[in-house]
């Protein structure tokens, strides 16, 4: 056995754009346990209930996280919708959903350039978020933002997107999966990529169960848990499958994640050839009172969004669990045995967002 | 979306996990509100069956970890543990309020505020 020592990773490190604290405890080069620690930026948003009314609170949501921001607010409307009963317009369901595969599509590239980035492939890591660049270009011509765009209110969608904007982001899908289909061959085929994430972090099926790994973590190892199959927003009229691979290495993970990048172009095609004509909204009357969890997938996994209300204009509680927080447990099991080396590659392949770990 | 909420004491919270992780359900969440005294909720699910273990207790009183049951409980546990004060024992896995680096001790705990 060799000696054993204990590495600090982080708060502050390359490969992390927001603070994340392990403690490696080390055998010469190999990891035996990690500790994390978290908290550094924790801000305490779900306590802010009691300052914001309901209504209010829908703009707390959406700045949860920066990346996921439509889904947050879109899971939080959903919880408060369905205790007031509220049924929201048929297009407003499908502009949901079209802005939601949006944002998991400019997620999971923005994650795939990080990703690049930390194994030092950075033309590749340019190209990935030069491509992200022209989602973020719908969301300001859609909604005004290009990160936070506050479309999602209780009752519905505060903007709708005219026929001839519809046309143009089927030309932009377009466009976005002929790049894409360049971009994924190198980080499926070459050489550099494969060997920094073949065989590298490996999560059995029955491990990413068993540590409640969720999204595309757990899907890499074969467990077909997505959200949207339950059909909520517009999903119930959208044909598609959850995507799945056996591998469970870093490189399963990749694999996923362009998949469904993939599979979000497609869905976006298929709402914008049915979406029916019609409101976008409806009025909300009174005030909520009751308790309600909503689950849906955002790019991360399943994100649970409880709500407790009293039928007052202030809530006893909103509850969030983020997919991150849920899928540290899988992190720390991959940690176990891995190089020091590639610490950085297994914290990456979680895609970890502390955004929405220290909401 | 259905979603069950069956109430339980907690003494029973064992064996009612226990029945949920032989019956093949993940742990989805535990949950805490602590308004008029502590609520906390886990929940489970398993192929879109959403199962909530809601449990009601004084501030005070202690709650047993199901850490050994669902060894990734660790995280929610030592959540509430340190945000809301609740009085979980026999966790397997206790970061002693050294999850999160707070500077307020257990922020979210409202007997606090109203004392």
């Amino acid at each position: 056995m060799g000696e054993r020592t204990v590495i600090p990773f982080g708060p502050q490190h390359p490969v992390l754009p927001e603070p994340i604290h392990l403690d490696l405890v080390l055998e010469d080069e190999v990891v035996i346990e990690a500790i994390p620690q978290i908290g550094y930026v924790h801000r305490g948003l779900e306590k802010l209930v009691e300052k914001k009314d309901f209504k209010q609170y829908t703009y707390v949501a959406e700045r949860i996280c920066g990346i996921c921001s439509f889904m947050h607010g879109m899971g939080y409307c959903m919880s408060v919708e369905s205790i007031m009963d509220v049924e929201i317009p048929e297009r407003a369901k499908f502009l949901r959903t079209i802005w939601a595969e949006l944002s998991r599509m400019h997620s999971h590239i923005l994650w795939l350039g990080l990703t690049a980035d930390a194994f030092g492939f950075d033309s590749l890591f340019m190209h990935s978020w030069r491509l992200r660049e022209m989602i973020l270009d719908i969301f300001e011509q859609t909604t005004g933002g290009r990160v936070i765009f506050s479309v999602c209110d209780i009752g519905g969608v505060r903007k709708d997107i005219d026929q001839e904007t519809l046309n143009m982001i089927v030309d932009v899908m377009n466009n976005i999966e002929k790049e894409l289909k360049g971009l994924s061959d190198v980080f499926l085929n070459d050489s550099t990529v494969k060997s920094r994430t073949v065989g590298v972090g490996v999560l059995s099926k029955q491990q990413a169960f068993d540590l409640g790994a969720i999204g595309p973590m757990t899907r890499a190892s074969g467990n077909a848990i997505d959200m949207r199959t339950e059909g909520y927003a517009a999903y119930d009229k959208l044909k598609f499958e959850p995507i799945i691979a056996t591998q469970g290495d870093s490189y399963a993970r990749i694999v996923v994640r362009i998949k469904e990048i993939f599979q979000s172009i497609d869905l976006i095609k298929q709402c914008i050839s049915i979406i029916p004509e019609g409101d976008i909204i409806v009025k909300i009357k009174g005030n909520p009172n009751g308790e309600y969890f909503t689950r849906l997938e955002q790019p991360r996994g399943e994100v649970i969004y409880y709500v407790k209300a009293n039928g007052t204009s202030f809530l006893d509680r909103v509850r969030v669990r983020t997919p991150t927080f849920a899928n540290i447990p899988a992190l720390l099991e991959t940690l176990k045995g891995c190089a020091l080396a590639d610490v950085p590659i297994l914290i990456l392949t979680i895609d970890p967002c502390i955004s929405c770990t220290e909401r | 979306m259905e979603q069950t909420i069956k109430k339980i004491s907690s003494n029973d919270l064992l064996n009612e996990t226990n029945l949920m992780k032989n019956s093949g359900y993940r742990l989805v969440a535990i949950s805490c509100t602590n308004k008029d005294g502590i609520e906390l909720t886990y929940s489970f699910d398993k192929d879109f069956d959403f199962i909530n273990l809601r449990i009601n207790m004084d501030y005070d009183a202690e709650i047993e970890s199901i850490n050994y049951m669902f060894p990734y409980a660790f995280l929610y546990e030592n959540e509430i543990k340190e945000l809301f004060g609740v009085n979980i024992v026999n966790m397997t896995l206790d970061f002693k309020d050294n999850l999160y680096r707070i500077s307020v001790k257990t922020p979210f705990n409202m007997k606090k505020e109203s004392e």
